[in-house]
């Protein structure tokens, strides 16, 4: 299982429901539903993946995530997962409420655009980051809307968003006690446990 | 049937015919005093009888859904391309089990059997039938076969509405319902194509109020325009243009596409005969169904899709009435389909969602409009495919 899929495993509560939100290949919900009695729902648009899911026995939808979740009930799941999909989502906010309102918590990742390879990278050559990390051209990427640790606070502040755990990693999904000091600056993938505010 | 039975079909089969005497009480009230169910099955149901699985057929289909009955047969089952040893539907896991339905006209009790009450054919007086009143009979048929539960209930189109009336009525007897390119129920325009059909049959002066059989013949033409209609609703216009359009004039090259405009003798007429290629398909189609199709079904059959609507009893709202339906969905619809959209699909999706089901779902791109699902597309099939070998797998995990 990818590392950051094990992290996420941990804020999910035994035989809770999940959403998970461009489930992939269906892995992390398949783990749920073995060790954790998990009832779990996968949207995908990928057929590859949605094949990989039907395969191993995990319920996947179709669905574009752009064009919303309105087929949706508020409340009608305890998490919605959001695992490296964020930057690719064209109104990555109006998700992000969504999922707060379908799930009573939501689980967000994504990839810090803050992180200190990407702030030398365009500081040096000007020109926009392509590494490991973020392996796509300017023009080519499927990641629209990178953000950083600092400006997902700041959405979490201005929409009233818990955060109810933030943990960010490097590539290897290593964390470290530097990183927890510099999250913005260290940190390769941010790592989010979210719900309303409704204090 | 081709010179040899090729290893991945079921070969040979012969129907077998239960008969049931116990009367069957329909949705219209009225009562179906005895009838029989021709039937077929593919398979070998285990020892613990966990592996049946049940196929549903849509408007003009029956129970011979794969295999062959003789050797003379020149096409296999109408959903031969799915079942069968290896096949998506997999015969060597699954015992499946197709019948056709009463008031069919491929052997089981219809308007074309003999009425015992008046010793003539039922014609007109066969009752309305509707898509609960057939899934009751499927369930009498699964007590006669002592099958406990199915594995699978799997349909199409008006086959894939019996799949729904299933996980609806007897939710504790089906594990998974498959329902592909269906619809929670007809549309406005879905209810007129049914009509235009139905008048081409009944305004045929051979029909004669439906009592053709005892007069010794049968509103033929009636039948194929309702057929020709039909047949036009199950393609997609792409699919039209792709097989009709072979045939590309020498200035256009191979650059141009023609929509589909092949000619039949490669000039105009100039006279109201058969110019297109389209127009000869479409008499051809007619004119077979015709041959092989009882009219009074065929207006039994498009009532059933008419009146299928299974909120009628949950104040409207489908996701009560999928409340109880603990089993699993999968879901399939095809992206040219215009007859049942992937959108219809897609609100039964959402009201099992909203009903807390466990439900999976795809869209398949297809060219080939409704008629998709009876072709060996290679996605819906591998779908398909794997989603039942999960199922056979979750049986042989669940074995004492």
């Amino acid at each position: 299982m990818r590392p950051d899929l094990e992290i996420i495993q941990q804020w999910i509560q035994p035989n809770s429901k999940v959403l998970d939100l461009g489930c992939g290949d269906g892995s992390l919900l398949h783990y749920l539903q073995t060790t954790k009695n998990v009832h779990g729902i996968g949207l995908e648009i990928d057929e590859t993946n949605i094949q990989h899911c039907l395969d191993r026995g995990t319920n996947v939808i179709e669905q574009n995530l752009d064009k919303g979740l309105s087929n949706f009930q508020s409340g009608s799941f305890d998490t919605v997962l959001l695992a490296q999909t964020l930057q690719a989502l064209s109104k990555p906010d109006h998700l992000i409420d969504e999922m707060l309102r379908i799930g009573k918590n939501g689980i967000v990742t994504f990839p810090n655009f803050g992180n200190w390879k990407s702030r030398l990278y365009l500081a040096s050559r000007g020109r926009m980051p392509v590494s490991k990390f973020i392996p796509h051209s300017w023009y080519n990427t499927p990641n629209i809307h990178f953000c950083t640790v600092k400006d997902f606070d700041a959405l979490c502040t201005e929409r009233n968003i818990k955060v109810l755990a933030r943990t960010v990693v490097d590539l290897e999904h290593q964390g470290s006690w530097y990183m927890k000091a510099w999250p913005n600056l260290l940190g390769e993938i941010a790592i989010y446990h979210i719900s309303k505010d409704t204090d | 049937m081709p010179d040899s039975i090729p290893t991945d079909s079921v070969g040979l089969v012969t129907p077998q015919v239960y008969k049931f005497e116990e009367p069957l009480t329909l949705r219209s009230g009225k009562v179906l005093p005895e009838y029989e169910l021709v039937v077929e099955t593919y398979g070998k149901l285990n020892s613990e009888k966990t592996n049946a699985l049940l196929i549903c057929h849509a408007l003009s289909g029956d129970h011979h859904a794969a295999g062959y009955h003789s050797k003379n047969d020149s096409k296999p089952g109408w959903w031969d391309s799915c079942i069968g040893p290896g096949k998506a539907i997999d015969t060597n896991l699954f015992y499946v089990v197709s019948l056709n339905n009463f008031g069919g006209c491929a052997g089981s009790t219809g308007p074309a059997s003999i009425n015992p009450e008046t010793n003539k054919y039922y014609g007109p007086d066969f009752p309305v039938v509707t898509v609960r009143d057939w899934v009751s009979s499927q369930l009498r048929l699964m007590d006669r076969m002592e099958i406990p539960e199915w594995a699978a209930v799997v349909g199409g189109s008006l086959g894939g509405m019996q799949v729904l009336r299933w996980a609806i009525s007897y939710p504790d007897k089906v594990r998974h319902a498959v329902c592909i390119a269906a619809a929670p129920k007809l549309s406005a325009q879905n209810i007129a194509f049914n009509e235009v059909a139905r008048h081409s049959i009944t305004s045929d002066p051979d029909f004669h109020e439906g009592r053709y059989l005892e007069k010794g013949t049968y509103p033929k033409q009636g039948l194929m325009l309702a057929r020709m209609v039909g047949h036009i609703t199950y393609l997609s216009d792409s699919a039209m243009r792709a097989k009709f359009g072979k045939s590309v004039s020498n200035f256009e090259q191979d650059t141009a596409e023609n929509f589909g405009r092949d000619l039949r003798s490669g000039k105009l007429s100039f006279g109201f005969d058969v110019d297109f290629q389209v127009e000869s398909y479409l008499h051809y189609q007619g004119e077979r169904f015709s041959e092989n199709f009882d009219a009074n079904t065929y207006l039994l059959m498009t009532k059933a899709l008419d009146y299928f609507d299974p909120t009628v009893d949950f104040e409207g709202d489908l996701s009560k009435a999928f409340a109880n339906s603990d089993c699993k969905f999968l879901l399939m619809s095809f992206s040219t389909d215009w007859r049942f959209p992937p959108e219809r699909s897609r609100e039964i999706v959402s009201d099992l969602l909203k009903a807390g089901r466990e439900v999976s779902y795809l869209e398949i791109e297809a060219d080939q409009g409704h008629d998709a699902f009876l072709l060996p597309i290679p996605r819906y099939i591998e779908a398909l495919s794997g989603y039942l070998q999960r199922v056979h797998q979750e049986n042989e995990s669940d074995a004492p």
